[in-house]
């Protein structure tokens, strides 16, 4: 009985912290930008696919995956450079839907570098999963929550201890008075964008051993991404943990209790639930407008 | 005057024997024309690419061999991309403007049952590629298929089950269009052959993690063995969980993922497990004197030296329909459709890489479940069981 909870317990929090990972992507940018990049999935994508690649050209696995998330990384640069920096002047609308645009464009170009068929990363390490009073965890599931835990704690130090992080900050607050203290604000918004493929690079590759990857992985874990952040609040980066696993957790249990013929309805309600009530999510900021 | 007469008689009448000429050897040469949509883009790619691939390339052989009938094949083949509204445009321009006399495709259920309305009502022979049991049951006076159908897919594996003396199932299938019907079929099937499913749960195409639904079925009492119906990357995933989860259960998976791919990315966790699949992934395994043996090798090796890619099972249907029109066509002896259909309909004991076809009025599918053979995973490869 309890051991089978744990089971249900192990399983959310493993595909709650991925969420959570590509929700802090999306809260980065939001934060910088208001935002919302539907791209954020596809450096998701480009971080497993592009680990496969560099693997198949024979280079060791830690080499591969650093470049596969710098290369993320890149995208997420180029993406802004190309795509959002020269509509700046258009309203946020207009640049979520440049970013829907983005999505596809990339996820057209990996199909045609990598092809449509599904991939595997190696367990970064044992394939032998860990037992835990009857319950069983993959050990790549440590992995994930070991390496969500340091991203999370980093980009707290990165926002409270570093010049450029209370830069981004400051511009997410006010655009024009950080323009006024002389904060480059299309350096930061470019800044958020690297920071945010960075982080999609990273929760892609840590993923891609248990959910394999493929071209088109970055639409449905995106999206599951989004609605975790939206749960959380957009904009806050606990919201967007607490979101990420409540989502995780929520789906593994219902899928465990319920029926799983039930596990996205109640993962669903739950978010309707939630924006009902809390309409800025969890965490979401009170924002007052002045006039 | 008279010269002029009779020369003018003459350039006339060699007008009209050059003409004669001219039409008799554009009928002798017209060619016969095949029609096709597939789904070589998108997300049903994985069938409609062997397809095609497959198509193209006996066509053109078939062709260099003198063609059919005294004439030449041509094929005409459009993209649906999987969805099936394109499909259905495409079947009506295939009927209506392109005028071709069978056509053979329709990668995806979706996108044959979609194009099935215009095809009866406009009367032409058409050969589908897709596999749910909708399709040819009931029959329609048009409609052929040469895949087996899921519910044969479940026969072979529940019989396998009993066959090893288990009858208690726990079923795991995806929420996709083949995990569905073939979820409704086992459970029909089941229940006609006495068997028991104890346990029944599914996943949708989108998960990423299945351990809570096979931690139901390990907590269910009775179980004796696991199918899971599905294709894509979700019985992969499940196959891992599996073994993730240390079950020790008999588990069996659908013909939905009998490819060497599976076997990559479900890795040395499906060591062990059973399913129903062709012929193609054991081709050296098939015993000296089974008929199949030598179409299944040389599909095979005509097909990778030609593309340098691995043959795929989809790809076999597309041969098998692609012989069965050409056989139809002979044994007609003419395109005309209703005796092309006629003939599709006497087709008995064509070997293809499928399996034995044998057409009847109330079967047009011509296969029996033991066209699929029941492979399992030893070391990384397929083994021959039955």
């Amino acid at each position: 009985m309890f051991s089978e909870f744990l089971q249900f317990l192990f399983t959310g929090v493993t595909i709650g912290a991925t969420y959570a990972l590509i929700a802090l992507g999306f809260t980065l940018i939001y934060n910088a930008s208001h935002v919302i990049n539907f791209a954020q999935g596809e450096f998701l994508m480009i971080g497993g696919m592009a680990t496969v690649s560099f693997m198949a050209l024979g280079l060791p696995m830690p080499l591969a995956i650093t470049l596969a998330v710098l290369l993320s990384g890149l995208m997420g640069v180029l993406l802004q450079r190309f795509a959002i920096a020269p509509a700046k002047k258009a309203d946020v609308v207009t640049l979520i839907i440049i970013t829907i645009g983005a999505s596809i464009f990339i996820r057209g170009l990996a199909q045609l570098l990598w092809g449509k068929q599904y991939h595997v990363v190696p367990n970064f390490s044992s394939d032998e999963p860990i037992r835990i009073l009857g319950a069983v965890m993959n050990t790549q599931s440590l992995w994930v929550l070991g390496i969500g835990t340091v991203v999370v704690v980093a980009l707290v130090l990165f926002f409270t201890r570093t010049m450029i992080g209370k830069a981004i900050l400051a511009t997410s607050m006010n655009k024009q008075a950080s323009r006024l203290v002389g904060i480059k604000t299309q350096f930061v918004l470019m800044l958020a964008f690297l920071v945010s493929a960075l982080l999609g690079g990273i929760a892609g590759v840590v993923v891609a051993p248990i959910t394999f990857t493929s071209y088109d992985i970055g639409i449905m874990l995106g999206l599951k991404g989004f609605v975790a952040a939206a749960i959380g609040g957009l904009g806050s980066g606990v919201g967007a943990v607490v979101g990420g696993l409540c989502l995780g957790i929520v789906e593994a249990m219902a899928a465990g209790y319920l029926s799983s013929d039930y596990k996205d309805a109640v993962a669903f309600s739950m978010i309707l639930l939630v924006l009902f009530f809390m309409p800025r999510g969890l965490f979401g900021a009170k924002v007052v407008e002045r006039v | 005057m008279g010269m002029t007469i009779l020369r003018r008689m003459a350039a006339a009448t060699g007008i009209t024997l050059l003409a004669a000429v001219f039409t008799m050897s554009a009928h002798a040469a017209d060619p016969i024309k095949i029609g096709s949509f597939l789904s070589v883009t998108g997300p049903a790619s994985f069938l409609g690419d062997p397809e095609l691939k497959t198509l193209e390339m006996y066509v053109e052989q078939i062709n260099e061999n003198g063609g059919v009938l005294g004439r030449p094949l041509e094929l005409i083949h459009y993209d649906d991309q999987g969805n099936a509204s394109s499909a259905r445009s495409f079947a009506s321009r295939l009927i209506r403007s392109d005028r071709v006399d069978i056509i053979v495709g329709g990668s995806t259920t979706g996108a044959t049952m979609a194009s099935v309305p215009l095809v009866e009502q406009a009367g032409i022979p058409f050969i589908s590629l897709a596999g749910a049991v909708v399709i040819t049951d009931p029959v329609k006076k048009w409609v052929f298929k040469t895949p087996q159908s899921d519910r044969m897919a479940a026969e072979r594996i529940l019989e396998d089950m009993k066959d090893r003396g288990f009858t208690k199932i726990g079923l795991i299938s995806g929420t996709g269009g083949f995990g569905a019907s073939g979820r409704t079929q086992t459970l029909n099937v089941a229940k006609r052959m006495g068997m028991e499913i104890v346990a029944d749960v599914t996943y949708s195409g989108s998960d990423t993690d299945m351990t809570a639904q096979l931690t139901n079925i390990r907590n269910t009492k009775g179980v004796e063995a696991v199918l899971n119906f599905g294709f894509g990357q979700g019985p992969a995933i499940v196959t891992r969980n599996y073994d993730q989860l240390g079950m020790k259960l008999p588990f069996y998976q659908s013909h939905g993922v009998a490819s060497d791919s599976f076997l990559r990315l479900a890795g040395k966790a499906a060591e062990g497990l059973r399913l129903p699949g062709s012929p193609l992934l054991v081709p050296e395994s098939i015993p000296e004197g089974d008929p199949q043996k030598n179409i299944v090798r040389n599909y095979k090796a005509e097909y990778e030296a030609k593309w340098g890619q691995s043959v795929s099972t989809f790809g076999g249907y597309a041969y098998d329909g692609l012989m069965l029109a050409v056989n139809a066509l002979e044994a007609a002896g003419s395109t005309d459709k209703a005796a092309v259909r006629d003939a599709l309909e006497g087709i008995q004991g064509y070997v293809g890489v499928t399996g034995e076809f044998n057409m009847s009025p109330d079967d047009h599918n011509g296969l029996d479940p033991d066209s699929f053979r029941i492979l399992e995973v030893v070391n990384g490869g397929w083994v021959l069981i039955d």
